[in-house]
């Protein structure tokens, strides 16, 4: 029997709450966390709405409990806020003999201050304290820093499923026996850059998204970060955690299509999909409700519809998209949507799927509209599809 | 098992010919290393390569001759590491929304994001199959290498593409010279050891390899074993886990054949290297590789081509030693990197037999 992987905490910060009480509570009530751009200052203020944690800068680092010191830019005092719930949750600062990684996803990095501060990076001195801040591996290493978590450390960029490649990483490294507990997920802050970049592809809907519609237009982008532990049973046993739940399968595949598109089928998607459920040992009639990626891009959603079709034929589980709550937080999207979908598992629900009206003629099956209770949830999929059709599935189960 | 069946290798360097190491070192006076680059044409079709920036052209082409050098066309497969991904991509846009906010060139923003040079490659070959990217400064390309021996170990995989890719602009040279990570004037590359003065000289590169987990009569050689430490305190594990790297690896000091390190012609960071091999390699035959390559985030690719082929061929070029000592047999070579004393890795590299 392989090793098995258990969620024994987590953490998350995000448009619909600071932590995963408050998420749930946004998403058990229907409340979505999309609006207007606060903490940016761009053109774009007045034509997109976005899913922003409602905090400025200086007020997330009091909350995170860090002097107002220089050098911290917003993605990663959002990874800080997030890692330590779950952190805290797990209670990884003991049994320090457990061998404990920290894998962390963002693509933005430090870019929020960088776009600020980026003629005084040619021109002169005064930002310096920043300069460093921009990579992707230095909020990891601040992380990893204020936990002491130093036993395995790195960093991904897949585009919109780096959270779920880390949570993916970090499942194969306790399956391994290389790691006993891992720390594992994303942070990705709303940027002027990637804002103005996804605004040029056309893919930004001006109104709030609508995944699964017929008459969708585009994305909500999103910030947030969050963070799940995983454990083997063997460490679980030691640590005395109560598990949330079983990470039962997880499957990366590359669409091999486009830079920026899914192909017609979902190749990709399909491919993910069917290795997480291979892996898992479950059948596709076990899964009870898939958290799409969903996007409400248009071809996003005929891509994944098309994929979850020849996956699972005339059976197709509850379908939601939960990005009308957050938004598309990106390289966070990963983990924040896992905890989503590990939220279902708790509390037996199934999150609808907000703004829709009609269905999109090329699929054969409606997404979840509204909130679903008294159904077994028993497993649920996390699908999570990125730029580069890097694409990968998450299956999490009920103990 | 893993065997290195396979290398491309785009560096400063004349490195485009595969199967050995050059036999005459390119000399250079410059602020920073910049690559020799192959004709584009020959591994990427016209048309897209028009709209290709600098790192995902190196970045295709070296996969593509690593494959073509291993005899393969589909691995099942693709890792990338890269520091800083397209940062001549990254810096159009930078400079673009700095000044105004309009209506950009999308081309740059999607060539901006990291995976872009992993899911190209899976793109030209057509490959749905594992496909990922690391984003850590020094830790870049070897958690690529360790994701791709996960991959071989899990029996998922007997033929990983794993690469390290990163590039240099003057602009990046400029603001990072900022936080004195580079020399404050251009130095020759071959006497960068006289330079004494803090920073290290910039340079790039791209590296992929096919690892295999089978030997063919082409293996290069065999990587044993790929760590990363970081020592964010200063507490000094780096001692400890080297102990430790040797023993998992059932090995002695006296084992290790050659020690390549990561000297940089750095005043400041250099002393670590020579500490560390006074204290455990005292006796070995001591190599160093950037003043060949430069100093970047996924450089240890170099350092790996540069142990791959000294295996292979069973000679040590002479450019490369720094101790006097000249290796009396090739069995065994210890690759250490570290930055800013914080990021350390070692990688362990031994011959096919």
């Amino acid at each position: 029997m392989p090793q098995r992987i258990l969620v024994t905490g987590y953490g998350i910060i995000s448009s619909i709450g600071n932590t995963v009480q408050e998420c749930y509570q946004s998403m058990i009530s229907g409340v979505p966390g999309i609006g207007r751009i606060c903490n940016i200052d761009t053109v774009l203020r007045d034509e997109l709405i976005v899913g922003e944690v409602k905090r400025t800068l200086p007020e997330l680092l009091d909350m995170a409990g860090i002097e107002p010191e220089e050098g911290y830019s917003r993605n990663t005092v959002l990874g800080i806020i997030a890692s330590s719930e779950a952190f805290h949750h797990a209670r990884l600062h003991e049994n320090r003999q457990l061998s404990t990684g920290l894998i962390s996803a963002t693509t933005v990095g430090g870019m929020d201050r960088c776009e600020l501060f980026y003629n005084d990076f040619l021109t002169n001195e005064t930002r310096n304290a920043y300069i460093d801040s921009y990579d992707c591996a230095d909020s990891t290493e601040r992380i990893a820093s204020r936990l002491d978590l130093t036993d395995f450390i790195t960093t991904i960029s897949t585009a919109c499923s780096s959270a779920a490649n880390a949570i993916l990483l970090g499942a194969r490294l306790i399956r391994s026996g290389k790691l006993d507990r891992v720390l594992a997920g994303g942070c990705e802050s709303l940027t002027k850059f990637h804002l103005n970049g996804f605004n040029a592809l056309k893919i930004l809907d001006q109104k709030p998204c609508r995944p699964f519609d017929k008459n969708r237009a585009g994305i909500n982008l999103g910030e947030g970060s969050a963070y799940l532990v995983l454990e083997s049973e063997e460490s679980q046993k030691i640590t005395g955690n109560k598990p949330i739940c079983e990470l039962k399968g997880w499957g990366n595949a590359c669409e091999a299509f486009h830079q920026t598109a899914s192909s017609p089928d979902g190749v990709g998607a399909y491919l993910a999909m069917k290795k997480a459920l291979e892996l898992s040992g479950l059948k596709a009639a076990d899964i009870d409700y898939i958290n799409a990626h969903g996007t409400g891009t248009d071809n996003n959603d005929i891509s994944e519809g098309k994929a979850i079709e020849t996956l699972f034929g005339n059976r197709i589980p509850m379908v939601s998209s939960t990005k009308q709550f957050t938004g598309h937080t990106t390289s966070a999207a990963g983990s924040i949507e896992a905890i989503l979908s590990i939220l279902c598992l708790e509390h037996q629900v199934i999150w609808p799927n907000l703004n829709f009206s009609e269905k999109i003629d090329e699929l054969n099956f409606l997404p979840v509209t509204r909130l679903i209770t008294g159904e077994p949830v028993r497993a649920v999929m996390s699908n999570s599809f990125g730029f580069g059709g890097n694409d990968t599935s998450l299956i999490f189960t009920k103990i | 098992m893993n065997f290195i069946d396979g290398i491309g290798m785009i560096s400063p360097q004349q490195t485009l010919v595969p199967g050995r190491f050059p036999d005459d070192v390119v000399e250079y006076t410059a602020d920073f290393l910049k690559c020799i680059e192959p004709v584009y044409k020959t591994y990427i079709d016209p048309i897209p390569l028009r709209r290709m920036s600098r790192l995902i052209r190196m970045g295709i082409s070296s996969a593509r001759m690593c494959l073509a050098d291993a005899g393969i066309a589909m691995p099942d497969a693709i890792i990338t590491g890269t520091g800083l991904g397209s940062v001549e991509d990254t810096e159009k846009i930078l400079s673009d929304i700095s000044k105004e906010e309009k209506f950009l060139n999308p081309t740059p923003f999607i060539q901006s994001t990291y995976n872009t040079i992993s899911s190209q490659i899976a793109i030209h070959l057509k490959c749905h199959n594992y496909n990922t990217t690391y984003v850590h400064r020094t830790f870049s390309f070897e958690s690529g290498l360790i994701d791709g021996m996960l991959q071989l170990s899990e029996g998922s995989s007997t033929r990983v593409l794993v690469g390290g890719i990163d590039e240099m602009t003057l602009n990046h040279l400029n603001i990072t010279r900022r936080i004195g990570l580079w020399k404050r004037q251009p130095v020759n590359n071959l006497q960068l050891l006289n330079s004494k003065t803090p920073g290290a000289l910039a340079g790039e590169g791209a590296a992929f390899f096919l690892i295999s987990a089978d030997r063919s009569d082409h293996s290069y050689a065999r990587l044993r074993n790929v760590s990363t430490l970081i020592d964010i305190r200063g507490s000094y594990r780096r001692d400890q886990a080297i102990r430790n790297f040797l023993l998992q690896n059932q090995l002695q000091p006296e084992d290790i054949d050659l020690l390549i390190v990561g000297i940089s012609g750095d005043a400041v960071f250099d002393p670590v290297y020579h500490q560390f091999a006074s204290d455990f390699f005292p006796n070995t035959p001591l190599a160093w590789y950037k003043h060949l390559c430069g100093e970047y985030h996924t450089s240890t690719g170099f350092a790996l081509y540069t142990a791959a082929q000294i295996l292979k061929s069973q000679e040590c070029p002479e450019i490369l030693l720094l101790n006097h000592k000249v290796p009396s047999r090739l069995k065994n070579i210890l690759i250490y990197n570290q930055f800013r004393n914080i990021n350390h890795s070692f990688l362990l590299v031994s011959s096919t037999d």
